[in-house]
């Protein structure tokens, strides 16, 4: 499977060009660009690994695309996305996020079913790389 | 003055002409003192309703009516005659009005223009004064300002056109339960407008039926599915069935996808218990959204809008029943002034246009409605019929819902006239696919992202839009079918409302 969270998954995958100039139209727009990076893509798993703080007055995507490849060499078989955060008022969250790496291999999720009073189910996604440690998930 | 410098920008001060037949009325012609209270009857622009020397205050609201007087019926009088019958008169003079403060609670019309190119048509500004209002009720407000005055006798048409509200007024609201901020961080999705359908049919599917529908076009990627309006509880389908079948679907697609996933669940019915019934069984059911149609009324409405606040549930609007009053120009109210009342009463999306679609919705106006429901502050535009400042404090904003005969080849001019904080609903554009709803799903979303990209990449994505899809398409054979299949589909009508005022290059607006 594929997952499809963030903006550009149903396109196919960027190219480091393209990636970059979706960091330019953010950098441009005022917003400063994080990296975050997790083997637990769970569709309510919020809170990926942070590489590093959310990079605050840059103005080249350059910057940006240099901390991007540390990080896929480190951790070139996660989930890695891209969050560009707006500070303005009114908004104070994520204005832009997408994948920009993926696992060679998405096993995806497993939907458990518990069957409860009358014909109700009480849902629960598991991820199903998400069984192993942490760090062990893929691959 | 300070008090008054917000008043004078808020108001259109550059057009101000009398109207010819009464340059007198430019004063007040106030009845005052111990003759005001005579027994017998005054014209209302005698009895205080007519003040062109009043500033309003800040804490004031301001209706703004487009006023048809009956032939004969001078402007001024109809204009004081509106404020005095949303206000305290009464046909005849009443001596307990002299128990009250009665100057201060007499609304005001404080200015009088004829509407550009339309003859016997007059713009009329009235202030009111919040002590007037009880706080927090959406009926108190609309009961005062359209209680009665639109069946008054001496006037042909009336309609209320849009209205300042006071930030004192603003803030006893809650407001959109979720609002598009918190809605996109639940959602996790962020940096492009969301993907819907309303399943169809809309009548005569069963629940297992139905939940089919809501699956495919969530799992072939859209981020949510919505039940019509007329979608209750019906001997073809009872609604538990449909919760329970579409909450099967939701959650199946979500772990099909990875991603969060939300179907409307309308919880309209005929009692408030039987709402609140549902909508506490859409909640068990972990539906992250219900739904709820402007018929239910005002009082309804809040109801529910407090609910999903308590509940951590995103609440949708559907205007079924607006056209009946707000789509003629002459008479009715204005969906600007639906639109700044359901931001008040709190509900998180509401249906206010496509431009390109199937429904009512000149591009100007259609503007106006999306600045309303998404802006802090909404400056005078009266290009696109927005007549005052309309200052929100820091009020959640409100995601404006685009739905009704669009479909992927028109993503550009969508993107363009709407923006990024909307629902695109693609509901026969997603079902009615030749390769199936999945593949109508997949050809919106592939649409729509590559759009998104080419925006961000600083491309002429309008003009090339086009283009753009053709290209996506190379790599989408669902796209490619879909953009073959509605490649001439488009709604060219001319609109029944439409701004009065159009830019002109010399006028600083």
């Amino acid at each position: 499977m594929r997952i499809t969270q963030g903006c550009f998954s149903f396109l196919p995958d960027l190219t480091d060009e393209q990636i970059s100039r979706q960091v330019q139209y953010c950098l441009e727009n005022g917003w400063a660009v994080n990296i975050e990076f997790t083997d637990d893509p769970h569709p309510r798993n919020n809170f990926w690994e942070m590489w590093g703080l959310p990079m605050f007055d840059l103005r080249d995507a350059a910057g940006v695309m240099m901390e991007l490849n540390q990080c896929r060499k480190a951790y070139g078989n996660s989930y890695i996305r891209l969050s560009a955060f707006d500070s303005s008022h009114g908004w104070e969250s994520v204005r832009l996020s997408f994948i920009v790496n993926r696992p060679k291999e998405e096993p995806g999720f497993h939907l458990e079913r518990h069957e409860v009073a009358g014909r109700n189910i009480r849902y629960t996604t598991k991820s199903y790389a998400a069984d192993r440690p942490e760090g062990r998930r893929y691959g | 003055m300070p008090q008054n410098e917000l008043t004078t920008r808020s108001i259109p001060t550059n057009r101000r002409t009398p109207p010819k037949e009464s340059d007198m009325n430019m004063h007040s012609m106030t009845v005052r003192g111990k003759d005001r209270y005579k027994s017998g009857v005054l014209e209302y622009r005698k009895m205080g309703y007519w003040e062109p020397d009043y500033a309003p205050k800040d804490t004031d609201i301001i209706a703004l009516f487009r006023v048809t007087p009956q032939d004969g019926v001078d402007p001024i009088e109809a204009s004081a005659a509106v404020a005095g019958e949303s206000s305290t008169a009464t046909w005849t003079v009443v001596w307990t009005d002299r128990l009250t403060a009665a100057e201060k609670y007499r609304a005001k019309c404080f200015r009088v223009d004829p509407v550009p190119n339309s003859p016997g048509q007059y713009f009329a500004y009235i202030a009111y004064d919040l002590d007037l209002f009880e706080p927090g009720s959406i009926a108190n407000l609309s009961a005062s300002i359209i209680g009665n005055v639109f069946g008054f006798k001496p006037l042909k048409a009336l309609r209320l056109e849009d209205m300042r509200l006071p930030v004192a007024y603003v803030k006893t609201f809650q407001g959109p339960a979720t609002g598009i901020v918190v809605e996109r961080e639940r959602m996790d999705k962020f940096g492009r407008p969301l993907l819907g359908a309303t399943v169809k049919p809309k009548l005569g599917l069963s629940g297992r039926n139905y939940g089919r529908v809501v699956y495919e076009a969530l799992k072939g990627g859209l981020d949510f599915t919505k039940d019509d309006e007329n979608i209750n509880s019906q001997p073809f389908m009872h609604w538990r069935e449909r919760f329970l079948y579409c909450m099967e679907a939701v959650n199946k697609a979500q772990a099909a996808t990875g991603e969060i996933k939300g179907t409307y669940l309308n919880v309209t019915a005929g009692t408030m218990e039987d709402m609140y019934e549902r909508a506490e069984f859409a909640k068990e059911l972990g539906s992250v959204i219900i739904m709820i149609d402007l018929v239910i009324g005002y009082t309804a409405i809040q109801s529910m809008a407090k609910w999903a606040r308590r509940n951590d549930v995103i609440l949708h609007l559907h205007r079924a029943g607006h056209s009946t009053y707000t789509r003629q120009r002459s008479h009715g109210v204005s969906f600007r002034v639906i639109a700044k009342w359901m931001r008040l009463a709190g509900v998180d999306h509401i249906h206010a246009g496509t431009v390109v679609g199937k429904l009512e919705g000149d591009p100007a106006t259609t503007r106006g409605y999306y600045d309303i429901c998404r802006e802090d502050y909404n400056p005078m535009r009266l290009e696109h019929g927005v007549f005052f400042d309309q200052h929100w404090a820091s009020l959640n904003k409100l995601m404006p819902v685009a739905s009704g005969g669009i479909h992927a080849g028109q993503m550009h001019q969508l993107l363009d006239h709407l923006g990024e904080d909307v629902i695109l609903q693609f509901g026969g554009g997603t079902i009615g696919h030749p390769m199936g709803i999945q593949a109508g799903a997949t050809a919106n979303r592939v649409a729509l992202e590559a759009m998104i990209l080419a925006r961000n990449e600083g491309r002429d994505y309008l003009h090339e839009g086009p283009e753009i899809l053709a290209k996506a398409a190379e790599t989408c054979t669902p796209l490619k079918s879909a953009l073959e299949v509605w490649k001439n589909v488009t709604f060219n009508y001319e609109s029944t409302d439409m701004p009065d005022y159009v830019p002109t290059p010399s006028v600083a607006m």
